[in-house]
């Protein structure tokens, strides 16, 4: 599918302009200036979907009762249970463990493999897809870590609270930034292979919101690189980690007590339910993208439908800054194939140059996501976009100038993802720009935890992107895949201690009974239910001839290509 | 979608739909009406979840792709494949040696590869498959792991292998082994743990936490911004 001739005019102009900016960026100095605070915020307000009047909603219920959040978080909470606790048999365990990880991608088995390492010999992991299907996956940039010699955690800690719109909680930060280096020895350690300069030395690139070149990467498979060592090695102890796929938890247990004691499972093809009994529980169920907020398309992984939220606040934990949502500046949107994926900001990090339909540049490449975003919006509302021939929209992100930069054969080298995935639709972004326009990408919000995962809750605790308060309001590139090797192995740590002292009593679903007890108060009618598990992108006019648009299994369609 | 658009008949497990044109094997399914609980993950091609074989008319050929990144054709067969039954060797790391002697004890079947290139063939990411392994048969675990470095682990070279071996367990670990024992050290990274177990940041970073959200901002506003390799 390449660039229709509707499109070719724009691109002769973003030719004609290109080497100027090329003789601009080889300068030194940033193309455009950099944004202050206070433009930085002007611009939010103006543009950032966040700030739109039908953003939030206050929500009715349950522990951030009276609190505004993003209103599609509002409606999946206020929604009924996918059990009747009256239907299961709670004296009848199928697994009693040690620890239990709801969640299978880079969170969970960080988790998994630290809580062995600390002593935990029963280790239950519960996975809604294959282990390792998760947004760790896709990642492409990279990690931050402060690893060269004029950088330093302390540095790192600031760009992150600047990023974060000074929202975070300080000690989660001070966690994140301290043991960043130590995780890039410990994944090294598993056979990563981290970029490297010839000498050995850890090649880093800067990043969006970063002040100092911090982002390690694995080419733009950082993700899939961490990933599927991570799994290789969760599996390499099968007589300590038990892995069920396929098998979401529906429901945290409780106990007479008012401790979290487990999970309650569902096999999503038999559709049994499993019991699972466990002394220490880990949500690591990732973020909420398929939610599709505002409508907007996603980078995110089937599954990304905020389960271990819905069921951690059924049972009474606290959520942090459910009113922000990320939207990655830089989603792909043409060809209509791939609308809404992922273009790595690593693309930006080698000096890749967002242009409007005149070849101009109109904002510095590395401001932190949500100011790049809204600037991308801006350009787009104020008529400086180019459309699409199904009538999207979206400004260039010219490519062609990171081989002139640094070199032909750096974009085969560096981002062999990213050319694989155009060249497929007839691009080849060596010699094209993308077309490019803020996706749905990042939950910066979630269920509140301390620098070492805990949770209001006792025996509860929470690693990755279903937790909030790391990184405040915005996260910045290449801090969720630090955040999920960090807290994984902090949960995984605490998990494993936790187990070894802790009692519990009588199992329980009363908590279940009570959330639905509290929307009958509130007179909250619903058919929803939740955790949905999986968006539903079924053609809507077979699932009018065929079933109820509500489908009981489902919970709500949301949006796809019925729309 | 607008009723105008161009359908085309693809053939889903054998039975027959009309499904838009342009539409990737993944939204085809969707769009008849299946809601998937297998066969699908990220969507973009980077998770190997989604492998699917198909067939097209008038070709004698099995052909493989990744449902999320192919585009349906007329007359096109298709059928996911899932799950893969694979070889997978468990193994402590730290044990092993990066040499070809770790290759022979834990996957010999890597050694039975014909060079047939039926692996290469089929393979979604255009790696060379047959050309990795037979780097790791020569004992060249830099090669093969530069080789399979994009590598989603689809399964499909598994499928198609007659000297029925899982390349993608096997590539994974060339990969591990080269990271671990191969690649050349980052020497800063010591010193720089070193710093931090030191507590060398430690008072700087206690102020900053101490720090009001104005003094913090100003702060932040005047950092220096510094790019160059260091």
């Amino acid at each position: 599918m390449p660039y229709p001739e509707s499109m070719r005019e724009s691109l002769k102009m973003v030719e004609k302009t290109r080497a100027k900016r090329v003789e601009l960026a080889k300068s030194g100095k940033p193309v455009v200036p950099p944004l202050t605070l206070e433009e930085r915020e002007e611009l939010l307000k103006k543009f950032h979907p966040d700030y739109q009047p039908d953003a939030e909603k206050i929500i009715r219920v349950g522990p951030n009762k009276g609190e505004k959040m993003t209103a599609q978080v509002v409606d999946l909470l206020e929604s009924h249970s996918r059990i009747n606790p009256d239907e299961i048999d709670l004296s009848s365990v199928d697994f009693d463990v040690d620890v239990l990880i709801i969640g299978g991608g880079g969170a969970g088995c960080m988790a998994a493999i630290w809580a062995m390492k600390e002593g935990a010999e029963k280790i239950l992991i519960s996975t809604k897809l294959r282990l390792g299907d998760a947004n760790s996956m896709m990642s492409q940039g990279g990690m931050q870590a402060a690893v060269n010699p004029h950088d330093s955690p302390a540095i790192h800690y600031l760009d992150v609270m600047g990023g974060g719109h000074f929202d975070n909680k300080p000690e989660l930060v001070k966690a994140l930034v301290m043991d960043a280096p130590f995780i890039v020895k410990f994944l090294m350690e598993l056979g990563v292979m981290w970029d490297r300069l010839p000498d050995g030395h850890l090649q880093t690139k800067p990043g969006g919101g970063t002040s100092r070149r911090r982002m390690l990467s694995c080419r733009d498979y950082t993700g899939a690189e961490i990933m599927r060592v991570l799994r290789d090695e969760v599996r390499n102890h099968p007589d300590k980690i038990t892995v069920l796929e396929y098998s979401p938890a529906i429901e945290l247990l409780l106990d007479d007590k008012g401790q979290v004691a487990g999970a309650i499972l569902m096999q999503t093809e038999t559709g049994e339910y499993i019991v699972v009994r466990a002394k220490s529980t880990i949500i690591a169920t990732g973020g909420f993208g398929r939610l599709h907020i505002k409508g907007f398309p996603t980078t995110n992984h089937y599954g990304a439908t905020a389960d271990g939220l819905v069921m951690a606040y059924r049972a009474g934990a606290k959520l942090l800054y459910m009113d922000s949502v990320q939207y990655h500046p830089t989603g792909a949107v043409y060809p209509e194939q791939i609308w809404g994926f992922l273009i790595t900001e690593k693309v930006r990090g080698l000096g890749g140059q967002p242009v409007n339909r005149l070849g101009e540049l109109f904002v510095f490449p590395l401001e932190p996501r949500d100011v790049e975003a809204a600037s991308f919006i801006k350009e787009c509302a104020e008529g400086r976009g180019v459309k699409t021939p199904t009538g999207r929209v979206g400004i260039w992100l010219d490519s062609p100038v990171i081989e002139i930069l640094n070199g032909p054969g750096t974009i085969e080298k560096q981002l062999p993802a990213m050319l694989r995935q155009f060249h497929r639709f007839g691009i080849d972004i060596r010699k094209e720009p993308m077309l490019v326009y803020p996706t749905l990408h990042y939950q910066n919000g979630g269920i509140e935890i301390d620098e070492w995962g805990r949770t209001s809750l006792p025996n509860l605790f929470v690693a990755g992107e279903a937790s909030g308060g790391v990184h405040g309001r915005n996260r910045l590139m290449g801090n969720s895949v630090l955040d999920y090797n960090v807290y994984g192995r902090r949960t995984g740590i605490k998990a494993a201690e936790n187990a070894r002292k802790v009692k519990l009593g009588k199992l329980t679903l009363e908590h279940v009974r009570k959330y639905e007890d509290e929307l009958k108060e509130a007179g909250i009618k619903t058919k929803r239910i939740a955790p949905i598990l999986f968006p539903d992108y079924r053609n809507f006019e077979i699932i009018k001839k065929h079933r109820k648009f509500f489908d009981p299994f489902v919970g709500f369609a949301l949006t796809g290509w019925q729309e | 979608m607008s009723g105008e658009v161009k359908k085309v008949t693809v053939f889903i497990m054998g039975q027959k739909y009309e499904v838009p044109e342009g539409f990737t094997i993944l939204n085809a399914i969707e769009y008849a009406g299946y809601q998937l609980k297998r066969g699908v993950g990220c969507r973009e091609g980077f998770c190997g979840a989604c492998a699917t074989v198909y067939k097209l008319p008038g070709d004698y050929k099995l052909r493989g792709g990744l449902a999320c990144q192919t585009v349906v054709q007329e007359g096109m067969y298709i059928a996911q494949i899932p799950f893969t039954p694979a070889q997978k060797a468990t193994y402590d790391l730290n044990e092993l040696k990066p040499d070809v002697t770790t290759f022979q004890k834990l996957y010999p079947e890597a050694f039975r590869c014909l060079g047939c290139n039926a692996c290469s063939k089929v393979c979604p990411q255009e790696i060379k498959v047959m050309d990795y392994i037979q780097a790791i048969m020569r004992g060249d675990i830099a090669l093969a792991a530069d080789l399979s470095f994009d590598c989603i682990m689809c399964g499909l070279c598994a499928m198609r292998c007659p000297a029925e071996m899982a390349q993608y367990n096997i590539a994974l670990l060339a990969r591990r082994l080269y990271g671990k024992y191969m690649m050349p050290k980052p020497e800063f990274l010591e010193k720089r743990l070193k710093e931090i177990e030191e507590g060398k940041f430690d008072k700087e970073i206690e102020k900053l936490m101490k720090m009001d959200r104005e003094s913090l901002a100003k702060k932040y506003s005047e950092r220096d911004i510094n790019f160059e390799i260091t």
